[in-house]
């Protein structure tokens, strides 16, 4: 697959972005993984609106994947105890308390675009943690 | 839009309650002003006994900091008692001047302690029993003084009572009824309190009638003298006869009152629609409610309402009660006096304190009163409300729940006498101390409350009953007990038999069409709403209806089950647990192949392959080239056999070629719940056919049918449904109380659970009474069946999902 780098309007000129997939590779009110050698996956979801956001693919809770849980709203349900997660900051809904690390997302043109410098760095730490 | 100005009038917990929901539902609509009378933020007065009795402090039960009025942005003007209400200006005014302009206006007035009217009742020392100032004036005349009397055997004079004793006063209870707590109690239940009460210290004079409170030189009071000119002396008299509803704004606003603010059944006023009334001093349908749990069951209403949802209703409640003085246990619930027409249910062992009372009206339970051990009360009032029919386990009411099969708590006596240390939740590892600490620091009401700060009670669900019960003790007796009808979740009102009729009697065939048709406050529902609705949907409509993946859970989304390092497990099916040297190979070869990391042999008679990768699925089950287990799913799950006539030396029936053709005629069923089935060849039922959704055990002469068992959680013996002659008749009718399940069946209800709601006798006459009906079940069921792909062996058929399996490349 070829690495094209499209510019970005009003964007910062300093992130790099790296087309992932089409949103429509994102099933409607579900997820896919993004796959990085940096670390673990990072979770894509589509909301019913189309919105698109990126997390960590880790609840707060015990590291569950939330690819793969039930997207609703803007919210998705851990599939391991079912914690509800916010899309847009990651929190967990209260009375739980944790978040999962965000990413930054953009739709152009129909393409999902992530920022390769988070995709290197960001959330990396968390597997030493996890397996500790 | 400028918001909408709602005031209230009232800063109790009823009217608090309202404003929360309403903050949840729409928390932009209006700008929220708040009076009350007493200089404190909201307070639960229900623990104002624990307060006196020096249980608990002040502090620890204030349910709303001046915080939380501040981060809600609510206008709190505490102090101020309100005067007037111009309804055509529009305008609230307190005693100071203070005024406030509404759009909507909420009346939680609450009540007034009824104060005999009798000569001396203004001297000092004679007080009511109602609010923070009251409690303070008791705590701190215990300090100087003697003698305290307290006028009224009820519930909240008992608990007075109790507070003053324990703070060292010299109490009498003065009751004019014959026995205490008439309104909650029997005379013999009356009668055990009484004693038990004496033993602690308290004196009773039981139809006394007060005519007089007589005062010293300094205007204070010093006795009570009564009709037959008798004197005690009293240097405190607190009169708890009754509470009045607060009406006297309303009337001033010439609002209608009967015994209460008249409301309707989404609690506004019928004078004044504009104008909304929950809480002790609103009546609807000629009660005023005192109790907190249908206070806080009309506040949802009302905050609904006022959100502009405008969905939900009011229509009562039945109420229970339990009394807060501590080592005293008593329960009482619905009409517990029986009387004509109905048939009572009673053990009594006054010496070991314990009595029970059940009454009985047509097959249903009405009332219960119990004593000395309330262990079950939650129990009797959920049948109570529920307005189960009791024909089938009557024999075994009296004994509790732990009698019928709640194999999970036998053995805790009391949920009070339990250590803080015991564990009461299992799965999430919640202890009562937790459990209580969470209710106290909190505020809790509801289990559904309880469920989200503590996870006690929020995965199996076995203990709920054990945490009702600690809830019932901590907050007391006006607890908020889970309401007759319960919403699907949080989306929605509507209950998972109305979500059920909806679909059939309207032909919904979509998610959106089921939203839009019952007001669904969502979007697109949540986790918990989706799949059942997805199920009701294709399970209704099948052919119809589509399935949609994405509101399924993740197991039945990709086919695996989900393990807790985010791999799967893969377990193909083996048709009546028969499998072949071939299939062990190919298993064999995918184990090496992809490195997966366990392997084990399942209860349901077949093998487990556990960490499997999900990118591998696809893969492992090409290699394997069996079907889907379904091991995954709320679906049939296992047929379970022994070998049966083909070698047992004890064998009658072949049992093996019955699981066999059950599990090919029901391989694909998918249903409310899992669904697991058992055949055994003969009466020593190796196959454990007693505690499956349906057994079988092949006898001489044919075939007994048992259904709704339940190895799990709780363990349930199956029931015996029919016994029958040929395979045929096996299949006909294990198929049509499976289908009759599917049709019937709430989603996640367990046949045993689906069979104790609607009786057994409902699936007899369904199944063996109407020929016709049987074999329309069967049919229906063989339609929805046929032509189903196999997950696993055709994925595409099956519309599973593939991309699902690959990650994205960076």
């Amino acid at each position: 697959m070829n690495d094209i780098e499209k510019p970005i309007p009003r964007e910062p000129a300093r992130r790099d972005w790296k087309a992932v997939c089409r949103v429509d590779a994102i099933p409607r009110l579900g997820a896919r993984r993004v796959r990085r050698d940096a670390g673990p996956d990072v979770a894509l979801f589509r909301a019913a609106d189309d919105h698109v956001f990126a997390l960590l693919d880790r609840c707060p809770h015990r590291g569950g994947p939330l690819s793969q849980g039930i997207v609703f709203g803007h919210s998705v349900a851990c599939p391991l105890h079912n914690w509800t997660i916010e899309l847009a900051d990651g929190c967990a809904r209260a009375p739980d308390v944790g978040c999962a690390l965000t990413f930054a997302v953009i739709v152009e043109a129909g393409e999902v675009y992530l920022d390769l410098a988070e995709l290197a760095t960001r959330g990396v730490e968390t597997v030493a943690a996890a397996t500790t | 839009m400028k918001k909408m100005n709602l005031v209230m009038v009232g800063n109790g917990m009823a009217g608090v309650r309202v404003v929360e929901e309403l903050i949840k539902l729409a928390p932009d609509l209006y700008d929220i002003t708040v009076f009350g009378a007493e200089p404190h933020p909201n307070y639960n007065r229900i623990l104002l006994s624990p307060v006196l009795a020096g249980e608990q402090t002040i502090d620890e039960i204030i349910l709303n900091s001046w915080e939380w009025y501040a981060e809600n942005r609510i206008t709190l003007h505490a102090g101020k008692k309100v005067t007037t209400v111009d309804r055509v200006a529009r305008v609230v005014r307190a005693e100071d001047g203070t005024e406030a302009p509404y759009d909507r206006l909420l009346l939680c007035t609450g009540s007034n302690p009824f104060i005999l009217p009798i000569p001396g009742k203004d001297l000092t020392g004679v007080i009511a029993y109602r609010d923070i100032a009251d409690t303070h004036t008791m705590i701190e005349t215990a300090r100087t003084h003697k003698h305290a009397v307290v006028i009224g055997g009820g519930l909240l004079g008992l608990e007075a009572a109790n507070g003053l004793m324990r703070r060292g006063m010299d109490v009498t209870v003065v009751h004019v009824a014959a026995w205490l707590m008439e309104r909650q109690l029997d005379d013999v239940a009356g009668g055990l309190l009484r004693k038990s009460l004496e033993e602690r210290g308290l004196k009773f004079l039981l139809g006394a009638q007060t005519e007089e409170l007589l005062g010293d030189s300094s205007g204070r009071v010093r006795a009570v003298r009564f009709k037959d000119g008798s004197e005690v002396a009293a240097d405190l008299v607190v009169m708890a006869v009754g509470i009045r509803p607060n009406t006297a704004l309303a009337e001033a606003m010439r609002l209608h009152c009967n015994r209460g603010i008249v409301v309707n059944d989404t609690m506004q006023t019928v004078t004044d629609a504009r104008i909304y009334s929950v809480g002790e001093c609103a009546a609807h349908r000629g009660i005023a409610y005192g109790l907190v749990a249908p206070l806080f069951e009309q506040a949802k209403v009302a905050a609904n309402h006022l959100a502009q949802f405008g969905i939900g209703r009011y229509s009562g409640s039945v109420t229970s009660t339990k009394l807060k003085v501590t080592g005293i246990d008593l329960f009482s619930a619905g009409n517990f006096m029986g009387g004509d027409g109905t048939e009572e249910i009673v053990m009594s062992d006054p010496f070991g304190g314990v009595y029970k009372k059940l009454v009985i009206k047509d097959d249903k339970l009405v009332g219960a009163v119990l004593y000395g051990d309330t262990v079950d009360g939650s129990w009797y009032f959920k049948l109570l409300r529920d307005g189960r029919s009791v024909s089938d386990i009557r024999d075994r009411l009296m004994f509790g729940e732990s009698n019928i099969g709640d194999a999970g708590h036998e053995g805790h006596s009391s949920a009070a006498t339990m250590p803080d240390s015991a564990e009461v939740c299992g799965c999430n590892g919640v202890n009562k101390g937790a459990i209580c600490k969470a209710i106290k620091d909190k505020g809790l009401f509801t289990l559904d409350d309880v469920k989200k700060h503590t996870k006690a009670s929020a995965s199996c669900g076995s203990c709920t009953g054990l945490v009702e019960q600690i809830l019932m003790f901590t907050a007391g007796g006006d607890y908020s007990a889970a309401p007759k009808k319960k919403a699907l979740c949080a989306c929605t009102d509507a209950s998972h038999q109305e979500v059920r009729d909806a679909i059939r009697n309207h032909k919904h065939l979509t998610h959106a069409e089921v939203y839009e048709s019952l007001g669904w406050r969502t979007p697109n529902g949540c986790a918990s709403c989706r799949p059942a609705v997805n199920y009701y949907l294709i399970s209704t409509w099948p052919k119809d209806a589509k399935d949609d993946p994405q509101s399924r859970f993740i197991n039945e989304r990709s086919h695996a089950n989900i393990q807790k390092d985010g791999t799967y497990s893969v377990i193909p099916r083996m048709w009546g647990g028969h499998t072949t040297p071939d299939e062990l190979r190919r298993i064999a070869n995918a184990v090496d192949k992809y490195k997966i990391p366990t392997v084990k042999v399942t209860g349901g008679q077949r093998i487990d392959l556990l960490g499997v990768k999900k990118e591998d699925l696809v893969a492992v089950w090409k290699d394997i080239g069996m079907p889907s287990g379904f091991a995954y799913a709320k679906s049939l799950r296992t047929v379970k056999t022994c070998v049966g006539s083909e070698w047992c030396r004890f064998g009658t029936q072949d049992s093996t070629q019955m699981g066999k053709d059950l599990e090919r005629a029901l391989w694909a069923m998918y249903a409310p719940h899992k669904v697991k089935l058992a055949v055994s060849g003969c009466p020593r039922n190796c196959a454990e056919s007693g505690i499956k959704d349906v057994g079988i055990i092949g006898v001489d002469s044919g075939w007994e049918i048992y259904v709704a068992g339940n190895g799990g959680i709780k363990t349930e013996v199956a029931q015996f449904l029919v016994k029958v002659k040929t395979p045929a008749e096996v299949l006909e009718h294990a198929g049509a109380f499976l289908q009759l399940y599917r049709e019937e069946g709430w989603y996640l209800e367990r046949t045993v659970h689906y069979v104790s709601r609607v009786g057994l006798d409902h699936v007899k006459r369904r199944i063996l009474d109407d020929h016709a009906s049987r074999a329309d079940l069967w049919a229906r069921l063989q339609f929805a069946l046929d032509g189903v792909a196999d997950p696993w062996v055709e994925p595409e058929k099956a519309q599973v999902d593939i991309r699902q399996f690959e990650a994205l490349p960076l």
